[in-house]
């Protein structure tokens, strides 16, 4: 009998939802388990990290890896796991594109402890604040707390993408049993249908081949009809800059599109997208009377970089200098 | 010369976390140290933010748990906003919220913790998962429990709130999408249905677990125990409620110490820094801290299954009722302090989750598609609670004129369990290991101990 390939997954900086999407194969899970061998999953599995490192070289066939890359500790899991595998893929947004932790990219890393560890009303105050990792406190050594949230891709070499916050079920399926069948596509593709969202929207007809807005409402301040497209209502919808493939989840529940499924092939910063797409329809000549409906969108940065900040151009707020003598790792050296 | 054992990374739950044991000379258990080796940053890069984002933005703290995060976002969104949201609003979060709690709930007795009871403790590391539960109980029962926990996920969650792990649905003052009749005798069905699994799942309970011998030593050893305070929302009955309610602690004899709402919480909570863990550990503010020690003396208190139902009078549905009343007569009367009852208590809270479900469902208000209230006044400040599977979950935030977040404090259910589940860690190891010597199986018993709690130490660092 020949060994079954073997199959790895692994979290770094992320939430666990790409781990319940896969639980969410449901019975289908059984069926990948009758094709291959699940040999690395802490969510679900009691490998230790000691069983990975007697792998050879190659060993794992398809190893999916979802979250972010924050911690150093990631960085060396990341390295680990690409030297054992023959395939991998970067499982969901924050892998994909840096993913809602990656708007940390907005704040130094002082910034973030600071606010945690010290000014956080909760906290009591009473002498000098300690911070996790302090070892003259009497603490174990921690992993480091990186400068930024870096891709999997500014970390290792990544082969294929599946996109999502959370992928869906069928999209991780049909990444492993492409692998396992050997019929992926040209490496580093995207793993979905590229198309931006509008395509498969419930509501597309109802989106006018013109749309003016005059100024853009916040979803609080007003009830919308839910049978009519989002952005014809002057309520920001990123379905036209996003790749679809979700089945339009949020409009199913009649919310507007976040943008998690990233961009599409051709595009090399989906915040830059959406901001001109958002801009196209401004229904103004005036240069004051655009300021103040480009003003009209809240927190802008946050909204159109939600999925793709560590990924973009932008990046957050550039802070080059290196930390004193630490972690070569972090560094502006991506790959 | 001392000698260290490292666990790691530990397993079966959702979060990172490493476990070292020290050990002296005679190979004895001196010190247990569980690490958290993770951090996100929540707190500040939600700042500058929309708040009506914070739904949204804020679940993305944990994929297991997102429906918690949510719903105490839509919450502080009602409070800062001064908005009430319509009657059918409310059933709606609550059905969806119990929805949660019941697969939340299931995914801990399959996936994550039940193995070690159903599989066995000391069963090989390769079996202790959810396909050696399949083998063990056979792959049609099996298979029907993934089944009804996928149909809740995708039909109930999924229909109420747009994804079965993301919901989108929570706005302030209501929520964002009608149930169609249609839709509410589907979910009837499928609540019928998690009520017959939940019932199901606590029979495996009685009929493997509590026949395993050496879950059965645990459940009754006094080794296990902690006698802490105890933390869960009630309603005015003092009965068990997920969704809403009022804060009650009560004390290791199980008296009631506190009762208050979700914005006194800085009247009685407080958190310190620990320097070997990026979690931030929680304590009763009014007790203080005395470090990692239990009793009346001490601040540490739990949260969770077993702290709701020993901080909870009774609960509100007969079957969990009866289930209820059964565990607190086997396990000697309120309140339990063994941390293996966690796993029971836990089942009994499903069987609740789906019986409101049931109840929420076969009620026709919950169709009425006056789902929003559209907030009139400016937003301010607003806290936000409920009851996270794995405990007591507080946001609040407070934002400019112009809705925009200037700065937000989030509790998150396990770091209320935080200094409790170091204890049980290190209490299970000084059990378990005496002479130096251990195994696949003792490490795994020593695990066992925060398994227990179901923790999300993804959600204690966000």
């Amino acid at each position: 009998m020949t060994e079954k390939p073997k199959i790895a997954l692994y979290w770094c900086s992320s939430c666990g939802g790409c781990e319940e999407s896969v639980v969410d194969l449901a019975v289908d899970i059984l069926e990948i388990t009758q094709l291959a061998d699940i040999i690395f999953w802490p969510v679900a599995l009691d490998t230790k990290y000691k069983d990975l490192k007697v792998l050879h070289d190659g060993e794992i066939a398809l190893t999916l890896i979802n979250g972010a890359i924050r911690m150093d500790e990631q960085a060396s899991m990341v390295r680990l796991l690409r030297r054992k595998s023959e395939i991998l893929m970067a499982h969901g947004s924050c892998a994909h594109l840096g993913g809602v932790v990656g708007l940390a990219n907005f704040f130094q890393r002082e910034e973030i402890l600071q606010r945690i560890y010290h000014t956080i009303p909760t906290l009591k105050h009473a002498g000098e604040p300690i911070f996790p990792g302090d070892e003259s406190a009497g603490g174990e050594p921690l992993p480091y707390f990186n400068n930024r949230v870096q891709t999997l891709d500014q970390v290792v070499s990544v082969d294929y993408y599946i996109p999502g916050c959370p992928p869906t079920p069928e999209l991780i399926k049909e990444a492993i049993l492409a692998t396992l069948d050997d019929r992926l596509p040209e490496k580093g593709s995207v793993l979905a249908d590229d198309k931006a969202l509008c395509h498969s929207c419930p509501l597309v007809d109802s989106k006018p081949d013109m749309i003016h807005i005059q100024r853009f409402k916040r979803v609080y301040e007003v009830e919308w009809d839910p049978t009519r497209c989002f952005l014809d209502q002057g309520i920001i919808c990123l379905g036209p800059a996003t790749r679809g493939g979700c089945g339009a989840r949020c409009i199913g529940a009649n919310m507007p599109c976040r943008g998690c499924f990233g961009p599409l092939d051709n595009v090399l910063d989906q915040g830059a997208k959406a901001s001109a797409l958002l801009s196209a329809i401004i229904d103004t000549a005036d240069s004051k009377e655009l300021e103040k409906i480009a003003d009209s969108i809240p927190d802008p940065g946050g909204l159109f970089y939600r999925y793709g900040l560590a990924a973009s151009m932008l990046r957050g707020r550039l802070h080059r200098l290196p930390p004193e003598g630490r972690h070569v790792d972090d560094e502006w050296e991506d790959g | 010369m001392s000698k260290r054992i490292t666990i790691d990374p530990i397993t079966r739950l959702e979060g990172h976390g490493r476990i070292h044991l020290f050990l002296d000379d005679a190979g004895k258990v001196n010190r247990a140290c569980l690490q958290v080796p993770e951090l996100r940053g929540f707190e500040k890069f939600c700042e500058g933010r929309a708040v009506e984002e914070m739904p949204i933005l804020t679940q993305k703290i944990c994929g297991v748990c997102p429906t918690a995060h949510h719903t105490a976002a839509s919450k502080a969104l009602d409070q800062l906003f001064a908005v009430e949201p319509p009657p059918a609003a409310k059933m709606i979060r609550e059905l969806l919220y119990n929805a949660f709690v019941f697969e939340d709930h299931m995914l801990h007795f399959f996936f994550l913790g039940g193995p070690d009871l159903i599989v066995g403790p000391t069963a090989p590391g390769e079996k202790r998962n959810i396909f050696g539960i399949i083998e063990k109980v056979g792959a049609e029962t099996g298979k029907k429990v993934i089944e009804v926990r996928n149909r809740v996920r995708k039909e109930v969650i999924g229909i109420l709130a747009g994804s079965a792990t993301y919901p989108v649905c929570g706005l302030p003052g209501g929520v964002s999408k009608i149930v169609s009749e249609q839709e509410r005798l589907d979910i009837e069905r499928t609540a019928r249905d998690a009520v017959e699994l939940a019932k199901a799942a606590l029979q495996i309970f009685h009929d493997v677990a509590l026949a395993n011998k050496i879950y059965h030593k645990l459940l009754h050893s006094d080794v296990f125990s902690h006698r802490t305070y105890y933390m869960g929302l009630v309603d005015e009955q003092r009965k068990l409620n997920f969704y809403d309610g009022m804060v009650r602690v009560v004390d290791p004899e199980g008296k009631e110490f506190a009762t208050f709402k979700a914005e006194e919480y800085l009247d009685h909570l407080e958190e310190r820094v620990e320097p070997s863990t990026y979690q931030k550990i929680l304590y009763l503010k009014n007790v203080g801290w005395k470090g990692f020690v239990d009793g009346k003396e001490s601040g540490v208190y739990r949260v969770g299954p077993l702290a709701r139902l020993n901080a909870a009078e009774a609960i509100a549905t007969a079957g969990a009722q009866a289930a209820f009343e059964r565990m607190f007569d086997v396990l000697g009367g309120k309140p339990v302090h063994n941390t293996f009852a966690y796993h029971w208590a836990r089942l009994i809270e499903a069987l609740y989750a789906a019986e409101r479900m049931c109840e929420l469902a076969s009620d026709e208000q919950v169709t009425d598609p006056k789902i929003r209230n559209l907030p009139t006044e400016t937003p301010s400040e607003g806290v936000g609670v409920c009851e996270a599977p794995r405990g007591t979950l507080f946001h609040h935030y407070k934002t400019t004129p112009d809705a925009i977040v200037k700065e937000l404090n989030l509790l998150v259910a396990t770091q209320n369990s935080a200094a409790a589940i170091a204890m049980s860690v290190e209490q299970a190891a000084r059990a378990i290991i005496q002479d130096g010597k251990v195994s696949d199986g003792k490490l795994n018993i020593v695990e066992m101990a925060f398994r227990a709690y179901d923790p999300c130490l993804a959600c204690a660092t966000h």
